[in-house]
């Protein structure tokens, strides 16, 4: 089927959503650079808020709702929030921070290209010329998602929860631990 | 051409609500607050029932200066204001007010779209809150911040728990399924997603980030004129979108008692209006809260509260299926 659909479709003559497709990706690959070479450090943070969403429409145009929709939830309501709390608890100047320069960045530079052409290859060849049928009836809804993981993919999504659960509960202990030792000094 | 229109129309329509709402919940904020705590400010403007008062407001809001601190990072200041209030737009076109096609647009996983986009609002507060340049301010943010954090998990599960019983996340798919014994079912998960929502929207009893007497209005402590309006209007169109969600996933939407089926609107927008009312009551009637009850209700009294609604919502489901 992804050959046939390969024939018919072709390189140079892309559809509304395939240029949407590309400029979205464009934006949220220039957001994630901007995220991690800017001085300021919530800057980083709300540039990383546009990377990520611009990653749930990816997912959309996908015709992937429901982890578009928990993409949102997840990332830019929780994880962000999270991330921005930790900045303002700590150290959150406006303006650069000197100290956001890591000696680091060549290494940072060779890891992330090494993990980007690794995933890249990866879905390359996963997935070759594989065209999503947007006509048909759609693929990515809350239903056909739920079926998938709960008929085809139910032990790592235990697995999953079970590593949550744990690290959960190494939190509060790790938390309380230190008010013990606290009060008994 | 005609979908074209369909879509146009549709969404002119929610944007003219998205005008309208919050603004009557304003003007009824002003008024019965006026009659609750027997003030008599609010009652003069414009002669009979100081029904200018809210004009007045406008005016005075368009006319201040504009002004932003010397040290604000200036760009994340003024985007603050959009990101707050945008996100409760975006929701309000898939909230469904009526049977049928009387929503904005059906969106598959509503739930979860819905939640998704209402959290997205308080990255404005935080923004806000961090680029004042403003001690105050940032530690309003952070309550805020830390307040969303505590409230969204109990929202979550309370909504999570009436997609269980009605088999679908879409808010139209829920409504069509809606029996009346729901209500009695599901009444603890209405009670956790109001109030968490509530908390969410940072209104009273649970606005100790933005207390005014207190910390000075938090993260919007430097805001004047105009953005301190669209602040106050995200607020107003939290309480909107917020009731119309509870209307939808507890309290049946456009079901009406006795099958009176021809004005579904109006049930909706009349139980939206009592859920509005009821925002209004508690805050005339309620004390705040202090910071660490705050925390301590959403974590030890809500999120339990939230799961043993799931658990129920789970056993019923399995006894009647």
């Amino acid at each position: 089927m992804s050959l046939l659909a390969a024939q018919t479709q072709g390189f140079l003559s892309p559809t509304g959503v395939e240029i949407a497709f590309l400029l979205v990706g464009i934006v949220t690959l220039g957001a994630a650079v901007v995220t991690v070479t800017t001085k300021q450090l919530v800057h980083a943070a709300l540039w990383l808020v546009v990377a990520l969403g611009g990653l749930a429409v990816e997912y959309l145009l996908l015709t992937a709702e429901f982890i578009a929709w928990v993409q949102v939830l997840i990332y830019v309501g929780s994880v962000i929030v999270l991330l921005l709390f930790g900045l303002m608890l700590t150290r959150a100047p406006i303006g650069r921070s000197p100290d956001a320069d890591s000696g680091n960045r060549w290494v940072a530079l060779g890891v992330a290209v090494a993990a980007a052409a690794a995933l890249v290859w990866v879905v390359v060849d996963a997935f070759r010329a594989t065209w999503i049928d947007l006509d048909g009836p759609a693929r990515g809804t809350t239903e056909v998602s739920g079926r998938m993981l709960f008929r085809h993919w139910v032990l790592p999504f235990e697995g999953l929860s079970v590593l949550l659960l744990a690290a959960l509960v190494g939190a509060i202990v790790l938390s309380r631990l230190r008010k013990d030792t606290e009060e008994k000094r | 051409m005609t979908d074209v229109l369909d879509v146009v129309w549709r969404l002119l329509a929610v944007f003219v609500a998205f005008l309208v709402l919050p603004l009557v919940v304003g003007q009824t904020e002003h008024k019965v607050m006026a009659h609750m705590q027997g003030r008599l400010g609010p009652m003069r403007a414009g002669g009979f029932h100081g029904w200018a008062q809210l004009v007045a407001d406008g005016v005075k809001f368009a006319q201040k200066e504009d002004v932003v601190p010397a040290g604000a990072d200036r760009k994340v200041f003024q985007l603050a204001p959009a990101v707050a209030l945008l996100p409760y737009l975006l929701v309000l076109v898939a909230i469904p007010v009526g049977p049928g096609d009387a929503v904005g647009q059906h969106v598959d996983a509503g739930v979860f779209f819905v939640l998704a986009v209402m959290g997205v609002g308080v990255l404005g507060s935080l923004m806000g809150g961090w680029a004042s340049a403003n001690k105050f301010s940032l530690l309003g943010g952070l309550r805020t911040a830390a307040q969303l954090l505590a409230y969204e998990l109990p929202m979550l599960l309370a909504a999570a728990s009436v997609a269980m019983a009605a088999g679908t996340v879409s808010l139209t798919g829920i409504l069509d399924g809606f029996q009346w014994w729901w209500l009695p079912w599901q009444i603890v998960g209405a009670l956790v997603f109001f109030t968490a929502g509530l908390a969410e929207l940072q209104r009273p009893p649970f606005d100790m980030p933005v207390a005014d007497s207190e910390i000075i209005f938090g993260a919007y402590t430097e805001y004047t004129g105009i953005r301190f309006a669209l602040f106050l209007l995200a607020e107003y169109a939290g309480i909107v979108v917020l009731c119309g969600l509870t209307t939808v996933l507890f309290l049946g939407g456009w079901h009406g008692p006795a099958g009176i089926e021809g004005l579904g609107w109006l049930w909706t927008l009349l139980k939206t209006a009592l859920l509005a009312f009821v925002v209004i009551w508690l805050r005339v009637s309620y004390p705040r809260l202090r910071e660490d009850q705050l925390q301590k209700l959403a974590w030890t009294v809500l999120i339990p509260l939230a799961l043993a609604q799931i658990a129920l919502t789970g056993v019923v489901k399995v006894v009647i299926s």
